[in-house]
Parts: C-alpha cells; sequence; structure tokens
C-alpha cells in the first residue's frame, strides 16, 4: 500500500465497481424526483379539484411529452380519468415509484456491501501479506496482538467505508440536490432558506469534528496498545504468578482503561452536543417554512399544495445532508485509521515479493560451499554478535559448533538461514549471495530448528509435517457444487488480489512418487523414523495410550484392541498377575472404582454425567431413590461425613493432607460439619434434597480398598447392581450420547485405548502394579504390531496453543524432528535441545546423526552444541569465540593441537 | 482390614506409642495400602530412604550385601515397623528389606508423617520420648558392652 489517501487507493482497487454503482445511482434519480412530485399532484388535483372543477370533468394521464427546439413530441398521449379514478391512479403510481426507490436503495446496498467486503478483504490480505516480508528483526519491536488488533479490528470500518466512498456521496448529494432543487422550483425564498441552513451546517459541524478525528485516533492508538498488553500478560502468564506481579498488572491495565474511557467520555460529549446542534439547525428550517411558508399562503401568494409539498420534500432533506455530513466525518476518521495502519505496515527493507514466488518446479540441490565472508552481525542496541567471522564449509561435512553462551556460535547459525541480516560481509551458497535466493531454497533444502520452538495450535503430526508444506503438490479436484464453490474462491481471491492457492489441496511435499494406497503409510514410516531420532516416540507412545479412537473411523484398529485385550487377559493370568488388574464386568461390583463408577458403569460423554453433576441429574435422581439406594447411600454418606470430621476437624482447611482426601476438601468440611449438626438435632428425616445429595455425592467418590472404611458391603453391592442395570435399561433417548457404557465384549469410544486394553482398573495397593501392568501391556502391543497404531493415535494429539500442552523438551524435539523430516541439504540446528538432560541429548545426537548417515544422500550438517562431549558425534570441530570462528578443522587433529578445543576438553 | 485395624495395630507399634488414637487414625488414612509378593524388593540398600512400611500380615527379611554375598539377618512379622529412621531424618537405607511372603504394609510417607507431626506438636514429643528410650537403652547396652569389653580386656 503505497497509498495512504484513502480515496486514491479505493478508486484505484475499484474503478469499474465504483462507476458502475454511479450509474445505478444516477439511474435511480428520475423515479426518486417523480415521487416527491406526485404528492402535489394527488393533493392538488383530485383531492383539491384542480382540473375537476366541473363534473364529470376528466384529466389525462401517464401523457408523455416533451419539447425540444419548440416541437412538442407526443409519446403517449395517456388516458381520460376522472376525479375519483385519477385520485387512485396516482395513489397506485405512488406506491409503484416507493417500491421502485426501494428496490433500487436495496441493490445499491446490497452491491456496496459486496464492494466494501472485497476491499476489506484486500486490505487483510495485503497487511498479512507484508507481515510475511517483514524482515526478521522487526519483530523484536511489535507486539503480537497489537498486530492482530490492527488486522482484525482497526482496518474493519475502513472496509465498510469503502464500499460507501463514492457512492454515498453521489447518492445522497444527489438525493439532496434533487430535493433542493424541487424545493427551488416550488419557491424560490423557500428554497434560499433551506439552502442556507444547510450551508450553516455545512460550515460549522465540520469545524465541531475536529477534535473527535483526534481523540479518535489517541483511542485507536491507546486500544491497540491494551491489545497489545493483553497479550503479553497472556503469554507471560507464568511470570505474573511467579513474581506476584498481578496488581502490577492490574494497574497497568486500569489505568490504560481509565485513559481510553476518558477519551471516549470526551468523544461522546463531543459528539452528542455536535449532534444536538446539528438537529436544532435541521429543526429550524422546518419552522421557517411553517411560518414564512404559512405566511405566504395565506397571503395566496403560494398554493397550500406547493408548501405541502416543500414541506414534504425538505422531511427528506435534512436526512441525505446529514448523511453527507457524517460521510465527510467517517472518511476523515477512517482516513486516519487507514494511514495509522499503512504505517505501521511501512517497514524498511521487506523482503521483495520476487523471493517468495512459488517455484515452477523442483527446487535444484543447494549449491556448496557455504561461505561466511568476513561477516558482521550487530544487535539493535549495536553491540557486535559477530566480528568479521569466517568459515567454508564443504559438501558432506559434519561440523559440531562449540562456544559460550555469548560468543556467537548460535548467532553464526541463525546467519546461516538469514535470521540475521549481516551489517557489512556476505554469505554465500555456491557463489550466490544469499540474499539473492529465493526463500524456497533456504526453505527446501535447509532444515534449521533452534532450542526455542513455537508451533501453532494443531496436532502432532500437523506440527511435525508442517515444515513440508510450501506449494501443493497437486491440485484437489471437485465436482458438483463443490466445483462451482472452488471456481468462486478462484474468482473472488483474484478480484481481491488475494491467494488462490488451494488450502484443502495436498500440500505434502513427500511421497508423491510413491503409490498412493501407499503413501500414508509412507508418510507414517517417515514420521516414526522421525519420532525415533528425536526421542519423540516414548512420549508419543504414552499419548497415544491416553488418546481416544473412534471405531467406526477405525473399525480395524478397535477390532485389534479386543483381541490384545482377551491376550492381555490371558497373558496376566499365565503371568499370576492378574490380581494386578481388576475387570470390569457388568454383573460384578468393582472394588477398585468408586461407588459413582459403579453405578453408570461407562465413560461420560460431555458435561452431563460427569461426577459433580449426577445427583442434579434428574434420570440418575429418580433411578438412586427409585432402588432405595439413594437411602442407603445417605446412611453411609452419614458414617463417612462423620469418620472424615473426625480425622480432619483438627487440621487447617489448606493443610495439604486434604489433598489425599478423594471425596472432601478442607472447604466444604464446614458445610459437612454443620449438616452432622443438623442430623445429630433433627435426626435424618429433617435433612433437604440437596442436603441429602451432599452426602450422596460423597459416597459417589467413596472407593473401599483406597478409604478402608467399611462402608462398601454385600448389600450395597448389590443395591448398585440393581440401579446400574436399571439405569442403562431406562436411559431415555435424550441421554443415551452423554454415556458410553463399559462393555468387555465392545470398544468404548469415550475412553482411552489404555482404559480399552484393560476393560477395568488396576488394583489399588500392589507394588509396583502400575508399571508392571503398563510393561506388559507394552510387550504384547509390540507382539501383535499395534504400537504403530497407538504412535499413529498419540501423533493426533493436539499440541494446544504455542504447543504449550506440550513440555519445553518435547517442543525442541518436535522442532528438530521438523528440521530433519525435509530431508534437507544442510541441517543447522541450534542449541536445538538444551531442555533435555545430558543423558537424552547424548541419545538424541546419536539417533539423529544415524538417522542421517542413512540417507541416500546424507545432509551436511552444522549443530551448535550445549555440551563439548557431544562433539564425539561430528568430523569437524568449530570453536565460536567473540564473534570469530577461532578454530576450525578435523576433530582428532584439533584435539592433539593445544589449541581452544583441546582446552574445553580437558575441562 | 479396615482403617480402624489399621490404627488398632499402628497403636501397638513402639514407635507410635503415646500418640492420640485421632492422631493414629489420620497417620493410618494418610498411609497407604502396599502388598508385594513374595520376593519382591521394599527397598534396596542405599536406596534414599522415603517411607516406613508397618507388616499387617506375612513376613519380611532384612538382607545386606557383603562381599557379593547376600546375608538375612532378620526376619519381620506381623507389627514391625521397617525403615522408621528414614522418615524421620534423611539417610540412606542401611539394609534391603525383601518379602519373604505375600507381604501386606501400611506404607507411611515421609513427607506425611513430617506434615502430621508439624501439625501436632504432641505427635513429636510422643516420637521423642520413644526415641529417647530406645537411645537410653542403647547407651546402657553400649556401656555394659563396653564393661565386658574392659574386663574382658583385664582379664
Amino acid at each position: 500500500m503505497q497509498d495512504s489517501n484513502i480515496l486514491r487507493f479505493t478508486w484505484r482497487h475499484s474503478r469499474k465497481a465504483q462507476i458502475y454503482i454511479l450509474f445505478i445511482v444516477l439511474a435511480s434519480m428520475p423515479t426518486y424526483f417523480l415521487s416527491l412530485d406526485l404528492p402535489k399532484q394527488i393533493v392538488n388535483g383530485p383531492i383539491l379539484g384542480q382540473g375537476f372543477e366541473e363534473p364529470g370533468a376528466a384529466q389525462k394521464f401517464l401523457h408523455l411529452k416533451f419539447s425540444f427546439f419548440g416541437f412538442e413530441f407526443n409519446l403517449f398521449d395517456g388516458i381520460d380519468l376522472q376525479r375519483m379514478q385519477m385520485l387512485f391512479a396516482l395513489s397506485g403510481m405512488f406506491l409503484t415509484l416507493i417500491i421502485i426507490n426501494g428496490l433500487f436503495k436495496y441493490y445499491i446496498n446490497t452491491y456496496k456491501g459486496r464492494l466494501g467486503e472485497r476491499m476489506l478483504r484486500r486490505i487483510r490480505f495485503e497487511l498479512v501479506d507484508k507481515l510475511l516480508r517483514f524482515p526478521v528483526r522487526h519483530f523484536r519491536r511489535v507486539k503480537s496482538s497489537e498486530i492482530a488488533s490492527m488486522v482484525k479490528d482497526e482496518v474493519e470500518p475502513i472496509g465498510g467505508f469503502m464500499g460507501d466512498a463514492f457512492v454515498q456521496p453521489l447518492f445522497l448529494g444527489g438525493q439532496a440536490m434533487t430535493a433542493m432543487a424541487f424545493i427551488l422550483v416550488q419557491n424560490l425564498w423557500l428554497g434560499l432558506i433551506a439552502l442556507s441552513m444547510i450551508s450553516v451546517q455545512f460550515v460549522i459541524i465540520p469545524r465541531l469534528r475536529r477534535h473527535l478525528i483526534r481523540l479518535g485516533k489517541e483511542r485507536q492508538i491507546t486500544a491497540r496498545q491494551l491489545a497489545g498488553r493483553v497479550g503479553e500478560i497472556v503469554e507471560g502468564i507464568n511470570h505474573v504468578h511467579v513474581n506476584d506481579t498481578s496488581h502490577y498488572e492490574r494497574a497497568d491495565v486500569s489505568s490504560r482503561l481509565a485513559k481510553i474511557f476518558y477519551i471516549r467520555y470526551e468523544l461522546f460529549q463531543r459528539k452528542f452536543f455536535t449532534k444536538f446542534l446539528n438537529n436544532l439547525l435541521a429543526q429550524l428550517t422546518p419552522f421557517l417554512f411553517y411560518v414564512i411558508g404559512g405566511y405566504f399562503a395565506l397571503q395566496g401568494k403560494i398554493d397550500v399544495g406547493q408548501l405541502v409539498a416543500v414541506i414534504a420534500a425538505y422531511k427528506d432533506l435534512p436526512s441525505p445532508i446529514k448523511e453527507l455530513i457524517d460521510w465527510d466525518q467517517q472518511r476523515l476518521d477512517v482516513q486516519v485509521k487507514f494511514a495509522q495502519v499503512v504505517e505501521q505496515f511501512d517497514v524498511d527493507s521487506m523482503l521483495d515479493e520476487s523471493q517468495q514466488s512459488l517455484p515452477g518446479g523442483p527446487v535444484p540441490p543447494l549449491a556448496f560451499p557455504v561461505e561466511v565472508n568476513n561477516v558482521v552481525v550487530s544487535d539493535d542496541a549495536g553491540n557486535t554478535l559477530l566480528n568479521r567471522a569466517r568459515l567454508t564449509i564443504e559438501k558432506g561435512q559434519r561440523i559440531a559448533v562449540l562456544g559460550s553462551s555469548n560468543s556467537g556460535a548460535d548467532v553464526l547459525a541463525d546467519t546461516l538461514v538469514r535470521l540475521h541480516v549481516p551489517d557489512s560481509g556476505q554469505v554465500t551458497f555456491g557463489g550466490t549471495d544469499m540474499f539473492e535466493l529465493n526463500e524456497s531454497f533456504l526453505g527446501r533444502r535447509i532444515g534449521y530448528s533452534s532450542g526455542d520452538v513455537f508451533l501453532p495450535q494443531g496436532t502432532l503430526r500437523d506440527s511435525l509435517l508442517y515444515a513440508l508444506k510450501h506449494q501443493p503438490v497437486a491440485e484437489r479436484e471437485y465436482s458438483g457444487p463443490d466445483q462451482l464453490a472452488r471456481q468462486s474462491f478462484i474468482a473472488e481471491a483474484r478480484e481481491t488480489a488475494n491467494s488462490d492457492l488451494d488450502f484443502d489441496a495436498d500440500w505434502l511435499n513427500f511421497g508423491h512418487d510413491v503409490d498412493p494406497g501407499e503413501r500414508s503409510y509412507a508418510v507414517h514410516r517417515l514420521l516414526v523414523g522421525v519420532l525415533d531420532a528425536c526421542g519423540l516416540r516414548d512420549d508419543v507412545f504414552t499419548l497415544g495410550l491416553r488418546g481416544k479412537v473412534d471405531p467406526e473411523l477405525n473399525p480395524g484398529f478397535a477390532e485389534r484392541v479386543l483381541s490384545a485385550r482377551a491376550i492381555l487377559r490371558q497373558r496376566m493370568d499365565e503371568l499370576k498377575l492378574s490380581g494386578l488388574i481388576e475387570l470390569f464386568d457388568p454383573d460384578t461390583y468393582a472394588n477398585q472404582a468408586t461407588v459413582g463408577e459403579n453405578l453408570l458403569f461407562g465413560t461420560p460423554v460431555g458435561d452431563t454425567f460427569q461426577p459433580h453433576n449426577l445427583m442434579s441429574n434428574a434420570y440418575l435422581h429418580g433411578i438412586l431413590v427409585k432402588s432405595g439406594l439413594e437411602e442407603m447411600l445417605v446412611e453411609k454418606g452419614i458414617e463417612l461425613a462423620e469418620t472424615t470430621i473426625g480425622l480432619f476437624q483438627d487440621l487447617p482447611p489448606d493443610h495439604e493432607l486434604f489433598n489425599q482426601l478423594t471425596f472432601m476438601d478442607g472447604e466444604r468440611l464446614p458445610r459437612y460439619q454443620a449438616l452432622m449438626r443438623k442430623v445429630k438435632q433433627s435426626g435424618t428425616a429433617s435433612l433437604a434434597e440437596d442436603e441429602r445429595s451432599m452426602l450422596v455425592e460423597l459416597m459417589f467418590e467413596y472407593i473401599e480398598p483406597q478409604h478402608r472404611m467399611g462402608l462398601v458391603d454385600a448389600d450395597l453391592k448389590q443395591k448398585v447392581l440393581a440401579a446400574r442395570a436399571a439405569f442403562k435399561a431406562e436411559l431415555p433417548e435424550e441421554l443415551r450420547e452423554a454415556i458410553s457404557f463399559y462393555d468387555p465384549d465392545n470398544y468404548n469410544s469415550a475412553a482411552s485405548v489404555m482404559d480399552n486394553l484393560l476393560m477395568g482398573r488396576v488394583t489399588y495397593g500392589m507394588a509396583r502394579g502400575p508399571e508392571r501392568v503398563s510393561d506388559t501391556v507394552l510387550s504384547l502391543l509390540q507382539e501383535l504390531g499395534l504400537v504403530d497404531d497407538v504412535l499413529g493415535i498419540g501423533l493426533e494429539f493436539d499440541v494446544g496453543s504455542g504447543g504449550k500442552r506440550l513440555s519445553s523438551a518435547q517442543r525442541q524435539k518436535v522442532g528438530l524432528g521438523r528440521a530433519i523430516i525435509k530431508q534437507p541439504d544442510l541441517l543447522v540446528l541450534n542449541r536445538v535441545i538444551g531442555a533435555l538432560d545430558p543423558r537424552q541429548q547424548a541419545a538424541v545426537v546419536n539417533d539423529v546423526m544415524r538417522l542421517v548417515n542413512a540417507q541416500e544422500d546424507p545432509p551436511t550438517v552444522i549443530w551448535v552444541l550445549t555440551n563439548a562431549s557431544l562433539a564425539s558425534h561430528f568430523d569437524t570441530v568449530c570453536m565460536v569465540a567473540e564473534g570469530k570462528v577461532v578454530e576450525f578443522g578435523n576433530r582428532e587433529q584439533l584435539a592433539e593441537k593445544k589449541g581452544a578445543y583441546a582446552k574445553l576438553l580437558e575441562g | 482390614m479396615l482403617l480402624k485395624d489399621e490404627v488398632e495395630l499402628l497403636s501397638r507399634v513402639s514407635l507410635f506409642q503415646g500418640m492420640q488414637p485421632s492422631q493414629l487414625k489420620l497417620l493410618a488414612f494418610t498411609s497407604k495400602r502396599l502388598t508385594f509378593e513374595q520376593g519382591d524388593m521394599l527397598f534396596m540398600q542405599n536406596d534414599p530412604g522415603d517411607a516406613a512400611y508397618v507388616v499387617l500380615s506375612g513376613k519380611a527379611e532384612v538382607v545386606i550385601k557383603s562381599h557379593d554375598r547376600e546375608v538375612v539377618l532378620a526376619t519381620l512379622e506381623k507389627n514391625a515397623i521397617i525403615g522408621e529412621i528414614a522418615i524421620l531424618c534423611d539417610v540412606p537405607r542401611t539394609a534391603g528389606v525383601r518379602a519373604a511372603t505375600r507381604l501386606e504394609t501400611l506404607c507411611i510417607e515421609k513427607e506425611h508423617m513430617l506434615k502430621l507431626i508439624k501439625e501436632f506438636p504432641s505427635m513429636a514429643t510422643a516420637l521423642m520420648q520413644v526415641l529417647a528410650e530406645r537411645l537410653a537403652n542403647t547407651t546402657a547396652a553400649l556401656s555394659e558392652c563396653r564393661s565386658e569389653l574392659s574386663t574382658l580386656r583385664g582379664a
């Protein structure tokens, strides 16, 4: 957007549409004028009887004629109509004109709306397009939420205005002028009065509004800064908690809100005062009409019909005038906003568009040697990070880069992928300056990751495959309505200079040479290979066991889990481990589960049957009361509450030992104490329904082997089993979706894979029980070849906003995976696994190097290490200190020499 | 075995004598029941000590390794407490303990024990008395040993 003038910008991008709509507006004018003229004809003609003075007189209706240089042309002679007939005919015509006017308005508004939306789309896309070409350095200064607020909110009114940019003033101006001309034709004096009042409005109002523009600009900037601050709070929320700065943040937000409040308040005051003045001026004119017009009418200088028509026309006049003034106001307002946003997005040394152009064919391999020639890099504060660094990297080298944290080693790595721009010196690939290379070379032929990994929300699979999505590899085939929708999408996208690449096409730049039937398997193998090398396999496997599978989408898997379940039972028996799992059986009470779980005997789907909602569910409550279980649970609940109160009453409510208590917490204890007092004083019968429910809820969480109070006896078990059966049998249709029952013979889609394998609970209190069970499960899954499927499920794990559902070590491993999944020519890794413990780091370096070496054309590797002992996996060592490469060469030879590396090895 | 039986049992453990019944109850409740199969190790020699165990049923063997040979030092039965020193101070296990039969225990975690002591100073006093008694006994035994030793040397 070189243009920060909004009218010029709009004209340039929507000229044709603007001209077209102007014509439509002009075409709508005659009917508008006619509809103004008609009331006069109706009043003067049929109503007051002009031309119908004699009984039976008739007038011509629709007599169309016009004169041209003195010649009279008769287009239509018209029809003779009598007075009453004329009244209906003219009124009918009036109605028709109103409808035509309305239709014009409807068409024009829709067209303008679309025009505005298109311009909005164009601006937003252009902003994001610029964002994607900002120099990396620029992002150190901007807040993400401020940019987001500009793209999303600030340009919104701009788009709305653009639809109206030319049409509105013309339409309204035309209307106002028509009305004005009409009034002038009717009566010159009345017309002049109206005209002078309007001029006053036009002069005074914009002056009053000048302040509004300034305030509007302030409001925009403060609101944007607020968005930026809120974004910062969200991103740094952990630091708020660990430093107890929540009050500082509150005060900050409060002071910003105060600023916004006062700006807005002043804005309102001025706005409504302007409105008041505007209205007053507008109302003054009719006052003058009544007085002066009335005077003339009484004098007989104008007829009453004329006065009525003038007043009617004037009624229509203020609103176009007012809207015209509004338009001008909006223009100024939006111009300020537009200029603001354009200025923010006008950044120096932006990446040229050609650098991101889509390559027509496959990207050729990276050219070697990579040469770093006297490169100087400094930061914003002017500190020198790299000081005339020199380095030549030959194809196939495995380079370990070593250096302390401010040696410049990481800057060197980042410079190789253009994340720093050298102040002087250059980096060349096979002799070509890297800044002349298209981004596709760097992005496809170089794999890069640093320890700081940001993952957009999505599945783990998406996160890893992201690095392979450079451009669509195949068009997606559409047919029928989808095809039309796609064509319309392309047309609209081109209309607004948007990208017309299909987001739903196949973007995965891998395995399109493989047979289509085997492609998904090839992708899976690729992913699993990467998981292995990055030490992610165990993490993903655990996620997979915790994941849920829809058996309808994956019937084969569910089937195999069911057979694994059977084999697992057998296996546990053989290993004499069956005591470690208590299996779920619809006809048996599961001792290891809570009373509530035993009752439902299924996995809740959604909120309805979550433990805290159980007692408020009328259906379940009915079952409990009917089966007599409610009565029993209330009694047992009293016993449980008494014992618990006895145990814990001496502890403060926030004592850590309350964590041990699964069914009550310190906060709720006093409520149960009050309940117990009531029971003691007035007996159980005195309890209200919600109080009884409190006791039942307590019992719902009770597990006999864990809590050991002897509350679950044979009688209770029998009653629970009966209620369980009744609950399932009578479950009304609308609640069926809210629970997925345990079934030893079927797959439970609401439960995790692990729960489905066990279909039971690990017995409480068996030493090493959980470990033994999971070891047995793992070896069984391996034998049955189900590990890959579980990994596949684990890959569907949602990593959360910014990847925050993963640990920082896991995020780093995913970042590393992204770098190697490309099978690049050059692998640049920058302190990539610092969050891992040393043992894991060694394993990951070893596995990654093995995977990389096994590739057909192994890449050149430059790895900035955090730990010098890991250098043994590399043939070449590059020592960096004080922004310079101080030592570079064969690792073994360097170890012999008495240099920096040898010193580092000695420690 | 129910909570109240466990309380009953804990009250017979010398270390906990002198503690209020309500404190014993809380101790029992916050402890967890842990069952070992025959041959399972409760802990190994030199492991960091994080819990004490009270035998509810079955037998446990105290074993140490010396010169690659395993020596069974003692066999413990119902009501015995194992590794109680570990829940009062930070020392590694001086010996390993193994389940000689199927062994049911009540596992008292150090963390919980310390929290209870913090909350109820009277518990600390009771513990101190028991420990002091033991110390007195040990000291008496030691001086008896010493005098016997000097008698032997003198002879």
